[in-house]
């Protein structure tokens, strides 16, 4: 048995190592293809930005041309150190599989990992590449909101320290099911619980997924889809064979290679500043870059800013959050979402103890709190020695300016280091993306196989070996249909489904997880109550929200692209025509606007219903709404009469040898 | 599979495990409560009062980005106060409970 896995892993590397060397000679051509199709774009940017500069008598006389900007990672060094990482981490695979023997050791590690472990594991498999690079870059394009974003990241661990993490230990099992069935009519329940951590954790994936896809393609060249795969491949490989030991070290090394890559840049930007930070801010109000940048966003409102003060402005805040109310709502989600999380919530029952479990937050709450403050440093560091203009050449989202960060840096000391500190950056962003989708995929198999499968097909009877295999086979299958959404999704908008991932986290299982622990009357209504109602009103909210795309307002806006071409071209001395550009963009706006005239939204809407992009504000309270009123309207006698074992459990952890052992 | 059985009522009813819950509860909400309003006084703060967020404090940092920082520190303050508690009273509570109980 362990022989045959050691071969599987084995076969799995080569082929995979195999597959990146092979596809090495064709590489060459995409790559300068990618690198231009990212710098296209800003293109027909820079001159409409200068024209407008050039009307604006405010705007400093010459906004400095950077030079032109591309990010290019050296490939042998890069590809090296992702076969070391896969290398390491296949090591790891094979040392776990050999373990991985009981359904707990597949699904918990046989409670055997340590508080330190956990903690390092939880910062692996909550930091995403989404907050690695797309928080740094935020903070290089609109200064303060970047900051911002990032606080409720780390805030939200502390409804997991205060309320979910120790009753979680002390209460549960493998998964979100097993807590909510613990005094409720299983069947159903367990059932709900499957499908709603099935959709959070799809709804994460498809968007960890599709980033991993263009973020590999942008980083080494590889094309979309192979970068799909060959993630995918990895990922199922991890949970497959390894199950959640191989899932947490994946996640422990990467934690691990973050912090150092992290730290080892902020080092750099820091001593460029002399270690004070005050003067390190100083340089920020006073980069000509930055005021001019500053200068062109607020001119959008109408508002006149130069110099010094526009320097300034780039620490304050409503640069990029401009609707308050949105920021609430997401807030929300993501201080009540994160203790709703599926994979989170199983990270728990890995530990041996509640005092595991505490010490575990506590550690994680320290790394994700110090990764914030660090990517704050690195954002202001790459808008002050790049320019935001630099980092808005090469991707206009600002989520390369990390990388190019550190190749700048590394560069300045010697040409080699900046190579070989990008491609370090580059394998920390490939580890991150596996550690995260590995965690998706395991709680996802989890809920299918052992709330579903076991627990309700087979009423509980499957021995060990059965319920190995059936993880085994449904995380195999949660793979695979993950790289196929990952390769339909390609061209999808996903921004929002992390958002969304966490709004039905926040409004579907987090109500029903505080209930079930801390009420007495709560039960089987209550539960499927607040999970449907919660997870169906965030997603129908998202539905009907601007995240979707609205056909009218994108022909309203064509037609208003259309009037001032054509006002444009009446201004023109008889027979002039409109310069290419123009003609251009006329062409365009005028085809647009044909398409959407006449279209509606998916659900057949003209505009938004719901003002918000995040649903949590409205969602959350209906979540728990439903939750009490499903408990009031259908009261049952068991389930009150059962609340003194869950209660007791939860706060003391007896009787808890039951749940490891069973 | 032999199980012990316990007798949850009696548990629940125990002066210890009452006392055990009573601190547990008011400590967990009431500071879950206060880092949460603390939390949304960075959103609503930064729409509503932005006059207050754009004072300088040293040198060119300002209030906002002090306060946003704060957040950081109160969070890891409140993580390791809730440590120092859980150890000292939680845990030495359970402990007594359960030599009480002679499980």
């Amino acid at each position: 048995m362990t022989f045959k896995k050691i071969i599987i892993a084995a076969t799995l590397t080569l082929s995979i190592a195999a597959a990146a060397f092979a596809a090495e000679p064709t590489k060459a051509p995409v790559v300068t293809d990618s690198a231009a199709a990212v710098t296209a774009p800003t293109a027909p940017v820079a001159p409409a930005i200068s024209a407008q500069s050039a009307t604006t008598q405010a705007v400093a006389a010459t906004p400095a041309q950077p030079k032109k900007r591309e990010l290019k990672a050296n490939k042998v060094i890069t590809l090296s150190m992702f076969a070391i990482i896969i290398g390491i981490t296949l090591a790891v695979v094979v040392w776990a599989a050999r373990q991985t023997k009981s359904a707990a050791d597949f699904y918990a590690a046989g409670g055997g990992i340590t508080g330190t472990q956990n903690g390092w594991a939880i910062a692996g498999d909550y930091m995403s590449a989404a907050s690695f690079l797309g928080i740094s870059g935020l903070i290089s394009l609109y200064g303060y909101d970047g900051f911002m974003y990032s606080v409720g990241w780390l805030v939200a661990y502390i409804t997991v320290l205060l309320i979910v993490a120790e009753p979680c230990r002390n209460a549960g099992k493998y998964t979100l099911g097993d807590i909510l069935s613990f005094r409720t009519n299983p069947k159903p329940v367990r059932a709900v619980a499957a499908i709603s951590t099935v959709a959070v954790s799809t709804f994460y994936l498809t968007a960890q997924m599709v980033g991993a896809g263009k973020l590999m393609a942008l980083l080494v060249g590889v094309p979309y889809k192979t970068a799909i795969v060959g993630v995918g491949i990895l990922m199922v490989g991890y949970v497959v064979f390894g199950g959640m030991t191989a899932t947490t070290w994946v996640q422990i090394i990467k934690a691990g290679l973050l912090m150092s890559g992290a730290t080892l840049l902020s080092i750099l930007v820091l001593a460029k500043a002399g270690f004070n930070p005050v003067y390190f801010f100083q340089t920020i109000v006073n980069s000509p870059e930055i005021q001019d940048h500053v200068s062109k966003l607020v001119l959008k409102d109408g508002i006149t800013l130069t110099g010094i003060d526009a320097g300034q402005r780039f620490l304050e805040p409503g640069l990029f959050l401009k609707n308050p109310l949105d920021q609430i709502s997401l807030g929300m989600a993501l201080v009540l979402g994160t203790a709703g999380m599926p994979h989170i919530l199983m990270r728990f029952f890995t530990v041996p103890t509640a005092q595991a479990a505490r010490k575990s937050v506590i550690i994680a709450m320290f790394i994700i709190g110090a990764f914030y403050v660090l990517t704050t440093l690195l954002g202001f560091g790459a808008a002050v020695n790049l320019t935001p203009q630099g980092i808005m050449q090469v991707d206009k989202g600002g989520n390369m300016a990390t990388l190019i960060l550190a190749q700048q840096l590394g560069a300045d000391i010697a040409p080699i280091f900046g190579d070989l500190f990008l491609a370090f950056l580059c394998s920390v962003a490939f580890a991150t993306i596996l550690a995260v989708v590995s965690g998706l995929v395991l709680a996802a198999s989890a809920a299918i196989a052992h709330d579903i499968y076991v627990n309700v097909i087979k009423d509980g009877h499957a021995d060990q070996h059965e319920q190995v295999m059936a993880a085994r086979i449904t995380s195999l299958v949660v793979g695979v249909v993950g790289i196929v959404i990952g390769l339909m999704a390609e061209k999808a908008n996903v921004a929002h489904l992390v958002a969304l991932a966490f709004a039905v986290a926040a409004s579907g299982n987090l109500p029903v997880v505080v209930l079930s622990l801390f009420w007495r009357k709560f039960n089987t209504a209550g539960v499927i109550g607040g999970i449907v109602v919660g997870t169906v009103a965030s997603i129908g909210l998202v539905m009907v929200s601007p995240n979707m795309t609205y056909p009218k307002v994108v022909a309203a806006g064509a037609q208003k692209v259309i009037t001032a071409m054509e006002a444009k071209q009446a201004l023109l001395p008889a027979g002039a025509q409109l310069d290419e550009l123009d003609a251009k963009a006329l062409t365009t706006a005028k085809s647009d606007y044909e398409k959407n005239k006449e279209g509606t939204s998916m659900m057949g809407l003209d505009k938004p219903l719901f003002k918000l992009k995040n649903p949590g504000i409205l969602s959350i309270p209906l979540g728990f709404l439903a939750a009490i009123f499903g408990t009031l309207l259908f009261p049952n006698k068991r389930s009150e009469e059962m609340f003194d074992e869950i209660y007791v459990r939860q706060n003391t952890g007896i009787g808890m040898a039951k749940a490891i052992d069973h | 599979m032999a199980e012990k059985q316990y007798d949850w009522a009696s548990i629940a009813q125990n002066p210890k495990f009452i006392e055990l819950t009573h601190k547990k509860t008011a400590f967990l909400f009431g500071w879950w409560i206060f880092s949460t309003a603390y939390y949304f006084l960075l959103p609503i703060g930064a729409a509503y009062a932005p006059g207050l967020f754009k004072i300088k404090m040293l040198g060119v940092i300002n209030f906002g980005y002090l306060f946003a920082l704060s957040q950081f520190f109160v969070s890891w303050g409140l993580a390791l106060y809730y440590a120092h508690v859980a150890n000292k009273d939680f845990d030495r509570l359970t402990r007594e409970l359960i030599e009480e109980l002679h499980l």
